[in-house]
């Protein structure tokens, strides 16, 4: 797996979006009064008479999007993940989700490494949200390019999804040739020894630590589950049959979000030791994004000491149960 | 301050008291919190200037009239007005403000934005920062607080204290604004001071081409506010709009008071003036060491 290069995957959104419009004349945007930082603004330039300024209405847009989905549209309202998918959490809930309205939001700026605006804007609670919502599809790409497929995929899906995307640059690994199928997760390296599932920017921190863990002898498989919801449940089984130890790892709480899906999946169809890499029920703050990112433990180092954690109590026995006094207070 | 302190970039120790004073006396303080949001934002690499240069003088004149109580020394005193800032990205303009009033050490301004500080780029309650009511920065949610802060002094506590919150234009757009007002006048909430910074910009362009909010003054009129519009930029008229909340209290008129300021976007610096492009933006250090310059006069 080789690093190609570095950049946000909201240009991904940015140029999935006006593909779709160039494909399709239903396609129509909303825009949230930052449409610059969400690269909506590229969809506005070429295409003014399907661009709607909704103004700082979050509420309101993702409600006028169901709106116009009723109507034949392809909708998609893009803003700050913070503000298009907990302030409307509602508006999602029932006039999309209970509506099935083939509505498409772009949850932009997310994680900690949104950076110095601090902890309001960090958003990192939506995946846990929207994963519940019945009907939704829910999207979390790894780098530029898987970004980009997986706008044009939701556009051309039919149903609510969600897209999450973030604003700092980030390795890309992904070429126009690597597949991309909504609700496939992609093995992108093999290994038995223990598995590394992950999403976003923790993808290519997740081969990272294979490569420091292949160095030890040891052979992780690396998983990128871009599709949070629906999830792929017989890739996720697979891995805990066949590796026995599991580590997940992702740019959110470690709580109800991709660490969650895995947990549910995994007591239910193949028990496995888990350890759980991501924000841990805590609020973000300010500061550089790299900075933030080794703050909060969002890094390969993580999810490599997580491997021998889970390793070690699947060799244990017992499934690695913990003594009670090692029972942490969170996962 | 001589000018050489005055076009530094580093902070200098120069508190202001807080008192009835004559419009002229607001000029050096506005022009030390402007000099301060350039020097913190050009550390900081990011964060908005457009907003905080702009509703520097509505800040001077609340924080150091005499119109809002407080003790710098300890802003958790109980008897405090209060101040909420609905327009959370404005912080450096409330930062710079508390500074200059004493109630945190002034060099402190210079970690806005970085690892662990007080300064948030966004309020963050979390950091205990004095001064700081409460965390904000979702838009159009810091009204609904300081509307339930006026409640519990009048409602409940029965004090006189007062709660004052600012709101930036476009951020009316956001439907909760307005059930936040219509409540302050519901309960009849004359202890409470709605300030609205009519830039007339934001981040994607003036206010009525990316939404149409106007017209305010009717609207907040509608709404059951006695509404009064000054001219942000002119301190004679800024005291005019809090006198008169003053007055309502006193007087017990039973609505909550909204001073409409008129002002310019990065007022103060010749190059930002009325652009919405600098709403989100930092000064380069050479723009920074132009703009001081530029409040080096005053
Ligand atoms: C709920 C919410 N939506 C969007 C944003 C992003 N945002 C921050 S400031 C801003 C523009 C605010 O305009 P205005 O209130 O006029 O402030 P000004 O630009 O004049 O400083 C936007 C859209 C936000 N902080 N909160
Ligand atoms: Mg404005």
């Amino acid at each position: 797996m080789e690093l190609l290069g570095q950049k946000p995957t909201r240009f991904g959104f940015g140029d999935g979006l006006v593909v779709l419009g160039e494909r399709h004349s239903n396609v129509v945007v909303l825009g949230g009064d930052i449409t610059g930082s969400v690269m909506t603004s590229l969809f506005k330039d070429k295409f003014p008479d399907r661009f709607f300024s909704i103004g700082i209405a979050e509420q309101n847009a993702t409600t006028i999007a169901a709106g116009l989905a009723l109507s034949g549209k392809i909708p998609f309202f893009a803003s700050y993940g913070a503000f298009c998918a907990l302030r409307n959490a509602d508006q999602l809930r029932i006039s999309v989700a209970y509506n099935e309205a083939n509505v498409k939001i772009g949850g932009g700026h997310a994680g900690i490494s949104v950076g110095p605006d601090g902890a309001t804007h960090q958003v990192l609670e939506e995946v846990a949200f929207l994963r519940t919502l019945p009907h939704m599809t829910m999207i979390v790409p790894a780098d530029y390019e898987e970004a980009k497929k997986a706008t044009i995929a939701m556009g051309e899906m039919v149903g609510p999804a969600y897209i999450r995307f973030g604003r700092s640059p980030v390795p890309m690994f992904t070429t126009p040739d690597t597949p991309f199928e909504l609700g496939k997760a992609n093995v992108i390296k093999d290994g038995n020894d223990v598995a590394l599932i992950a999403s976003g920017a923790l993808v290519w921190e997740a081969i990272l630590a294979s490569q420091e863990l292949a160095k030890k002898g040891i052979s992780a498989r690396v998983i990128n589950v871009h599709t949070i919801k629906p999830f792929d449940f017989a890739t996720v089984t697979a891995a805990a049959r066949e590796c026995g130890a599991i580590v997940t790892a992702e740019e959110h709480q470690v709580h109800a979000g991709l660490g969650g899906a895995v947990a549910e999946c995994t007591a239910k169809n193949a028990p496995v030791p888990i350890e759980f890499v991501g924000v841990k029920d805590s609020f973000g703050g300010s500061g550089e994004p790299e900075e933030l990112m080794v703050k909060f433990g969002l890094t390969w180092k993580e999810i490599y000491a997580s491997a021998l954690v889970a390793m070690e109590r699947r060799d244990k026995g017992s499934s690695g149960v913990r003594a009670i006094k090692d029972v942490p207070s969170y996962a | 301050m001589d000018v050489t302190t005055k076009q530094s970039l580093e902070f200098n120790a120069t508190t202001f008291p807080n008192e009835r004073r004559s419009p002229e006396g607001f000029l050096p303080i506005a022009t030390e919190i402007r000099r301060d949001i350039i020097r913190m934002l050009v550390r900081a690499g990011s964060g908005h200037s457009g907003g905080p240069l702009g509703s520097a003088d509505i800040f001077a004149v609340m924080y150091f009239g005499g119109y809002m109580r407080y003790r710098p020394e300890d802003m958790q005193w109980e008897g405090r007005d209060r101040f909420v800032l609905s327009a959370g990205h404005m912080a450096p303009v409330m930062y710079a403000s508390l500074a200059n009033a004493g109630c945190y050490p002034k060099e402190e301004q210079a970690t806005l934005r970085k690892y662990n500080t007080r300064l948030q780029g966004h309020p963050g309650r979390d950091m205990h920062l004095p001064g700081i009511e409460t965390s904000s920065g979702s838009l159009g949610q810091g009204i609904s607080i300081a509307v339930g802060m006026a409640m519990a002094d009048k409602l409940l506590d029965k004090n006189d204290r007062r709660v004052f919150c600012l709101t930036g234009d476009g951020e009316l757009q956001e439907g909760s604004v307005w059930e936040a007002v219509m409540s302050a006048s519901h309960f009849k909430l004359d202890n409470f001071c709605w300030i609205i910074d009519n830039n007339d910009c934001q981040i994607d362009g003036r206010v009525p081409d990316v939404m149409n909010v106007y017209p305010i003054v009717e609207k907040a009129q509608s709404f059951g506010c006695d509404v009064i519009v000054v001219e942000g930029h002119d301190y004679a008229d800024l005291m005019r709009g809090f006198d008169r909340f003053l007055q309502n209290q006193a007087n017990g008129t039973g609505k909550p008071t909204c001073i409409v300021a008129k002002t310019y976007m990065g007022h103060g610096v010749s190059f930002m003036n009325d652009k919405f492009e600098w709403h989100g933006k930092p000064p380069s250090k050479d723009q920074a060491v132009a703009a001081l310059e530029e409040l080096s006069s005053i």
